[in-house]
């Protein structure tokens, strides 16, 4: 028996059709043949992983070079993709082409569309990657560069690219469900639907961080909230020209609306400089904050065509045209890193960025990029509805994932090629630099660092090379990141002339990003929201009863829109606060849904248990430190660590009649902190019960599988394949001669380069 | 992958012709994959699939078809990651 039909399956009651050419590549012909030649290329590939490690990681010189991150990342992929992906392909998952998949057996034309490989790998990459492998490295930089980089990288091989691809595949061979109805059906009712509870509270809370990084970003900034003001403009015109002038011509309106939004980005700099400009959208973040609660609930009733889809295309376009331009530039400018490997902050509990150890708290600031739960809710549903082949989910599914750490790593590369002390100057609040130059300047150099001396200088010309009032306590990330592309930029293209444009136009597409999830978000929630309301009153299922709408978005909105507020009007800085819980929520879904795949995998019998490990592990891991973090921020006693310690701290001044406190400047300022420590502490408490209840069921249904040697088997029944593509970006020796047999034969239907 | 240009091809003059068929090539393939993955070809996909599957009814028309594409989008909305 082959490796891949697995033992005891169904797969193996798949007889091909004679009459046709094979529909897999037989089993014999899936073992590497090792040639002298190949074997060098993997030596050579692992010997300069090796040694661009060594470079990171162990020899200590005044600065390292950026090429040696782009080394280490890539070769690492290569070998966890070549090798690791294909244990977890032959012992986990066991694809069998022979079976069709739901897009073969269901295509309709429109959502079962079985797709060309390369052409999904774009579509579930555009799908996972957003802003947040942008945000997360530049704040865990506060620990130096080795932890964010190690854990980037190991993390994806082990733990988010593992995530991904078993999601993706298991959500295919159950024809697209949703994890939320894989978890009802694998793990029972009371897992199920703290599945569902779970993900729903946490696509609130990540929508409303990303809200405030936008904000973060846009405070105080004519240039930024001109310019992205106009890309509401910009989707609606593109929205019109796809419906009424040219149906379809999708590219052809991305061009221009990219036209647009560089002339938006120009032109925002020229209307920053006119006095008028400069005070009619010099906006505080409280204003912009409202106006993007407005915007959210407004976008999300609002007909897919007109704004949404457009600003899709547009950050689709956006994505890969950045993420080329950063790569290249990185690779081409090789910029000289002076940050420390490990800093002060890794084992210390106060770093201005974000407060904690780097156990655990590293690994909740970086989630997307090394492994985020939210991924769980692309690769089922959408993708697998497209995937033409099984054995093409390992590249889609595991593959993608490791492209959105590169963007993680180059990120990373970013935010610490920018001065240590200016670094420093952004990303503490405002409550600790007083969002003053010569109080930034005051509290960096107080911090003591090595190497770091900042001057009131080096500040203001940076702002003015940017085009903007000030850079001081820019926190959420998306300024940082702005600032080292900028600095990366501009050594390639236009000098410091174009500084200004460099980082408007990375705030842009953050911007773009974001905003784009924070609409499909709230879209998604709403939906959750009203298929739960509707099991009690029918009527909210209905989707085009349009009050039903209106309420759920409200609702969800409000859900939302409150955390944002509170995050920008914390005294205590917001993101410093906040973020912990984006990071928390996002693993702790990572857990949800590798806890349904350890249930779905133990399942399926006897000859998977030994490899359990595979998702085992991971989940072990994410599941410790996620809980560890949700601990530490409910019942730690350093008030900037635990929200508890925090809010009885305040409220033990407020009864000693204080009327300031820490940085709380006034009474108000103090009651707000007791209230937002409170949401804070809250929402800590019930994410982590929902994780612990779903991870339990998990166990529980993987000890009855072990105890009864397996369990029901809820895949759809197998269909006989009848058609062929390759499995891999290239295809291989084999694949081509049976492509050559399908066309030669006249049946070759799989859409492929030059055939249209 | 066409496009692989012949080393022992003579002249000057052939190398620049194949040069010039590898890299119009190239620029249909990179057309093909920007068409596909933003969705520019997805109305000919359906109709492809129209005229195979059920060849006894009339597919939508292009403008229908895109409407009722982003109508379903609005009944069943798909997430997009952050």
């Amino acid at each position: 028996m082959s490796a891949e039909s697995g033992a005891a399956t169904a797969t193996d009651e798949i007889v091909p059709d004679p009459a046709l050419p094979p529909t897999a590549v037989p089993a014999e012909d899936l073992k590497p043949r090792w040639t002298p030649a190949k074997i060098a290329l993997w030596v050579a590939i692992a010997l300069l992983g090796g040694i661009a490690w060594v470079m990171i990681a162990l020899v200590r010189g005044e600065t390292i070079n950026a090429i040696w991150f782009v080394f280490a990342s890539v070769c690492t992929y290569l070998i966890g993709y070549r090798f690791y992906s294909k244990v977890i392909e032959r012992y986990i998952t066991r694809p069998d082409d022979r079976r069709a998949t739901p897009a073969e057996t269901r295509e309709d034309g429109k959502d079962f569309v079985p797709t060309d490989r390369r052409v999904l790998f774009g579509h579930h990459f555009a799908a996972i990657a957003g802003a947040g492998p942008l945000v997360g490295p530049v704040l865990a930089a506060q620990m130096g560069y080795l932890p964010g980089t190690i854990w980037i990288i190991v993390g994806v091989v082990l733990a988010g690219a593992v995530q991904d691809y078993t999601v993706l595949f298991f959500s295919m061979r159950r024809g697209g469900r949703t994890i939320g109805q894989m978890a009802r059906e694998e793990l029972g009712r009371i897992g199920g639907v703290a599945a569902i509870v779970a993900s729903l509270l946490i696509m609130i809370i990540i929508v409303a961080i990303l809200a405030l990084v936008v904000v973060n970003a846009l405070g105080e900034s004519p240039w930024g909230v001109f310019s992205v003001s106009m890309t509401v403009p910009i989707a609606l015109f593109m929205g019109v020209y796809l419906r009424y002038l040219r149906p379809g011509k999708i590219t052809e309106v991305s061009l221009i609306g990219f036209v647009l939004l560089l002339a938006a980005i120009i032109g925002g700099g020229m209307v920053a400089d006119t006095a008028w400009g400069a005070e009619f959208f010099h906006l505080d973040r409280t204003t912009i904050a409202v106006g993007v609660i407005v915007y959210g609930f407004v976008a999300a009733i609002l007909p897919v065509w007109l704004l949404l889809a457009p600003r899709d295309y547009l950050s689709t376009f956006m994505k890969v045209g950045v993420i080329l331009v950063l790569a290249g530039a990185v690779v081409i400018v090789r910029p000289e890193i002076s940050v420390p490997a490990i800093s002060e902050f890794a084992s210390s509990e106060t770093g201005p960025v974000v407060a904690g150890n780097l156990w655990p708290f590293l690994f909740v600031t970086i989630a997307c990029g090394a492994l985020s739960g939210f991924h769980a809710l692309i690769s089922s549903g959408t993708t697998p509805k497209l995937v033409e082949k099984e054995r093409q989910t390992r590249f889609i599914g595991y593959g993608g994932m490791l492209m959105e750490s590169f963007v993680a790593i180059m990120a990373l590369v970013a935010a610490i090629s920018i001065d240590r002390g200016v670094y420093f100057a952004m990303n503490s609040s405002a409550a600790a630099t007083g969002g003053t130059i010569e109080g930034a300047v005051a509290f960096v150099n107080s911090l003591g660092l090595a190497g770091v001396n900042l001057t009131p200088d080096t500040l203001s010309t940076l702002a003015s090379q940017v085009g903007e009032p000030s850079i001081v306590s820019r926190t959420g990330g998306a300024p940082t990141l702005a600032l080292g592309l900028a600095h990366i930029m501009h050594q390639l293209v236009g000098g410091t002339a174009m500084m200004g444009f460099w980082y408007h136009f990375a705030i842009m597409f953050e911007a773009l990003f974001i905003l784009t999830a924070v609409d499909a978000g709230t879209r998604v929630a709403r939906f959750m929201l009203q298929d739960t309301i509707g099991n009690v009153a029918p009527r909210f299922k209905d989707v085009s009863w349009r009050p039903g709408v209106w309420i759920c978005t409200a609702i969800m909105v409000a859900g939302w829109g409150t955390i944002l507020y509170l995050g920008v009007t914390d005294p205590l800085g917001g993101i410093n606060t906040f973020f912990p819980l984006f990071g928390i929520a996002n693993q702790l879904l990572a857990a949800i849904a590798l806890a349904v795949v350890l249930a779905i995998v133990a399942k399926r019998g006897r000859a998977y248990w030994a490899w359990l490990w595979i998702v085992a592990v991971p989940l072990a891991f994410t599941a410790l430190i996620t809980i560890w973090a949700s601990f530490e921020k409910i019942f730690s006693d350093v008030p900037a660590v635990g929200y508890w310690a925090q809010h009885r701290a305040f409220k033990d001044a407020l009864a000693a009649g204080e009327t300031s406190f820490g940085t709380a400047p006034d009474v108000a300022a103090m009651e707000a902190v007791v209230r937002n420590t409170f949401v804070q502490g809250t929402l800590s408490i019930v994410f982590v019960v929902l994780s612990i209840v779903v991870i339990l069921a998990s166990l529980v249904v993987t000890i009855k599988a072990f105890r009864t040697g397996g369990g029901e088997n809820h895949e759809d029944p197998p269909v006989v394949s009848r058609r062929f593509a390759p499995a891999g970006l290239f295809a291989s020796g084999t694949e081509k001669q049976i492509e050559k047999r399908w066309a030669d034969a006249g049946l070759r239907e799989s859409s492929g380069a030059g055939h249209h | 992958m066409p496009g692989t240009t012949d080393a022992r091809a003579g002249s000057v003059h052939d190398v620049a012709r194949a040069l010039a068929r590898a890299t119009s090539t190239a620029a249909r393939n990179l057309r093909w994959y920007v068409r596909q993955v933003m969705g520019d070809d997805a109305y000919r996909t359906y109709v492809a699939h129209e005229r195979s599957a059920h060849p006894d009814r009339e597919p939508m028309g292009e403008r229908e078809f895109w409407r009722e594409h982003y109508a379903e989008q609005d009944r069943n909305p798909g997430s997009r990651c952050c």
